[in-house]
């Protein structure tokens, strides 16, 4: 059963159609993986989906349920369960890593803050009072933003490049988060380039030029991605004409 | 002199107000000073600590001495304040940390209740070689302003000593702050300083920081976090000279600005000798876009996921 739908959603950005009547739906429960080569508009339908500044100047439908969620901002759409997991987490001058992992929380209790972190594999003792600032490796920066996405059981999880830029140990906590959100009954759409990340997704969408060009397996999607698409021509904001021809 | 029926009944009520703020903790091993208005209205000493004051017509001065060798093991408390609407505190302090002596201060000032109340201090700060002296100085305002603080430091740190400060002003509306700070350090001394103030409404914030590094290897750290909303307004000088081989330092300051507040910052380094260093980094702005989105995409609402990035600057 699908639980977002985008329906015939187009977005341009300076002058350049970076989502071209892209219609996709995202089936409940499910972890999804979007692959494409850079450029592909991956980045962009997430921060979309996730309603950013910048990406909310759309034509077509964001459907959540069958609700048009069009209009919302971007806490409202995360107060209806969606949020992100950006590639590169940010940095909080002083902001204690408690504080952070319970923001958007369920239940605010520190209990929560210390089951959180231990499910990403972090020693809460060794975090909790730390500052989610440039004195935490970016692994650890990543591992903390999912304790702070576990924390508020999110119905929709957008995670873009989950295994970048972490050691092989952050990588194992990620998928065990997945597990996490896959037992809740959470819908995971992750972008990736990554065999390791994609063998934990069940299904695969192909994006190139701003659109969906396939679906399925994620066998079959991510080798024919791998055996029609390298290199991409179309990469980073193709013009029109060229847009027109990869469409063609 | 045991206090009045009424002068513990007036602290009370002093301690009272710091509310979220607490830290005012009682025990035979913990010394502190209440001072409402110009009365002492509390107070308790233990060994290594010398507190003398003396009344004034509108405030007090007291003469605090840590003896030599001596290392204070809890904090002392220190709690200025008022409680009525309107007035003048002067405080007048004259601080000696004798050599090798240790203590940690923790100064709370209240004005809970304030529409138009001054609050000044005037302090000399001398921490002889080898000693430590740690002040944290924390203010709890009401919610309409109405206070003007104007604390005017001087400090001098011996050679191998340490001075470790702190300003903070994040709960309640500021008023008018004119933070005044002028520290010398001697050699291989190391200073610690740091202002944290949330000016709202029509708050008036004025900081300056003056640290030379006179000694060799001498190192500090100047910073100030501001952040100000609505019409209020930060102007933040740090200045640091490195007179003396070895000497190194830095100067960092943050403000975040919102709404129609304005910040101006000013951080003037010198170096005078060829191996001294001092390294300066100034960031003036709104709140960062993606820090809010993060937070946003967790389901806070603007203004909620706007003060947790400020608690966290200045927390």
């Amino acid at each position: 059963m699908s639980v977002l739908e985008l329906k015939n959603v187009s977005l341009t950005l300076g002058g350049k159609p970076v989502l071209n009547d892209l219609t996709v739906d995202f089936w409940e429960g499910h972890i999804h993986a979007l692959i494409g080569p850079n450029g592909a508009g991956k980045s962009t339908l997430a921060s979309t989906i996730m309603g950013l500044p910048g990406y909310t100047d759309i034509t077509g439908d964001i459907l959540l349920d069958g609700e048009r969620i069009n209009d919302l901002t971007v806490d409202e759409r995360a107060r209806r369960g969606i949020t992100l997991a950006w590639q590169e987490p940010a940095r909080f001058e002083g902001l204690r890593v408690d504080r952070f992992v319970l923001a958007g929380a369920r239940d605010r209790s520190a209990d929560t803050a210390r089951k959180v972190l231990s499910r990403v594999g972090l020693e809460p003792d060794k975090y909790l009072t730390r500052a989610v600032d440039r004195t935490l490796s970016g692994g650890e920066r990543k591992r903390i933003e999912l304790a702070s996405i576990l924390s508020m059981e999110p119905r929709i999880v957008l995670m873009d490049e989950p295994d970048s830029g972490i050691d092989v140990e952050a990588l194992n906590r990620i998928f065990d988060a997945l597990a996490d959100f896959k037992e809740r009954g959470a819908t995971v759409i992750m972008i990736t380039h990554s065999q390791e990340v994609l063998k934990h997704a069940e299904h695969a969408f192909l994006m190139c030029c701003g659109s969906i060009l396939d679906k399925g397996a994620v066998g079959r999607i991510d080798d024919y991605f791998a055996d029609h698409c390298m290199p991409c021509e179309h990469i980073n904001r193709p013009d029109e004409v060229e847009f027109a021809e990869a469409r063609r | 002199m045991s206090p009045t029926p009424q002068q513990v009944e007036t602290a009370r009520e002093l301690l009272a107000s710091l509310g979220e703020l607490g830290g005012h903790v009682r025990g035979d091993d913990i010394a502190h000073l209440e001072v409402h208005g110009n009365e002492v209205v509390g107070a308790h000493l233990v060994p290594g600590l010398e507190v003398d004051v003396d009344q004034l017509d509108d405030g007090i001065k007291a003469h605090i001495r840590v003896r030599e060798g001596s290392r204070l093991a809890k904090p002392v408390h220190l709690c200025f304040g008022m409680l009525p609407e309107e007035g003048l505190q002067h405080i007048v302090m004259e601080v000696e940390a004798e050599e090798d002596s240790f203590a940690s201060v923790q100064a709370h000032c209240t004005f809970p209740n304030a529409v138009d109340i001054t609050h000044k201090m005037d302090a000399v700060v001398r921490i002889k070689p080898g000693a430590t002296y740690e002040y944290f100085e924390r203010h709890l305002h009401g919610k309409e302003g109405g206070v003007v603080v104007v604390p005017r430091t001087k400090v001098h740190v011996g050679e191998g000593a340490r001075f470790k400060t702190e300003f903070e002003l994040i709960k309640g509306q500021a008023g008018v702050i004119e933070f005044d700070y002028d520290v010398d350090c001697d050699a291989r001394s190391l200073l610690d300083m740091i202002a944290r103030i949330w000016g709202r409404g029509h708050d008036r914030i004025a900081i300056r920081e003056v640290a030379r590094l006179n000694g060799e290897d001498a190192t500090a750290v100047l910073q100030s976090h501001i952040a100000v909303k609505d019409e209020a307004v930060a102007d933040i000088y740090n200045s640091l000279a490195a007179n003396a081989a070895g000497a190194r330092g830095h100067v960092d300051c943050k403000e975040i600005v919102q709404g129609a507040a304005v910040a101006k910052a000013v951080p003037v380094v010198e170096v005078n000798h060829p191996r001294a260093h001092i390294t300066h980094e100034a960031a003036i702005g709104s709140v960062d876009s993606r820090q809010l989105q993060t937070l946003m995409a967790r389901g806070l609402d603007e203004e909620k996921a706007t003060d947790l990035i400020i608690e966290g600057l200045l927390g």
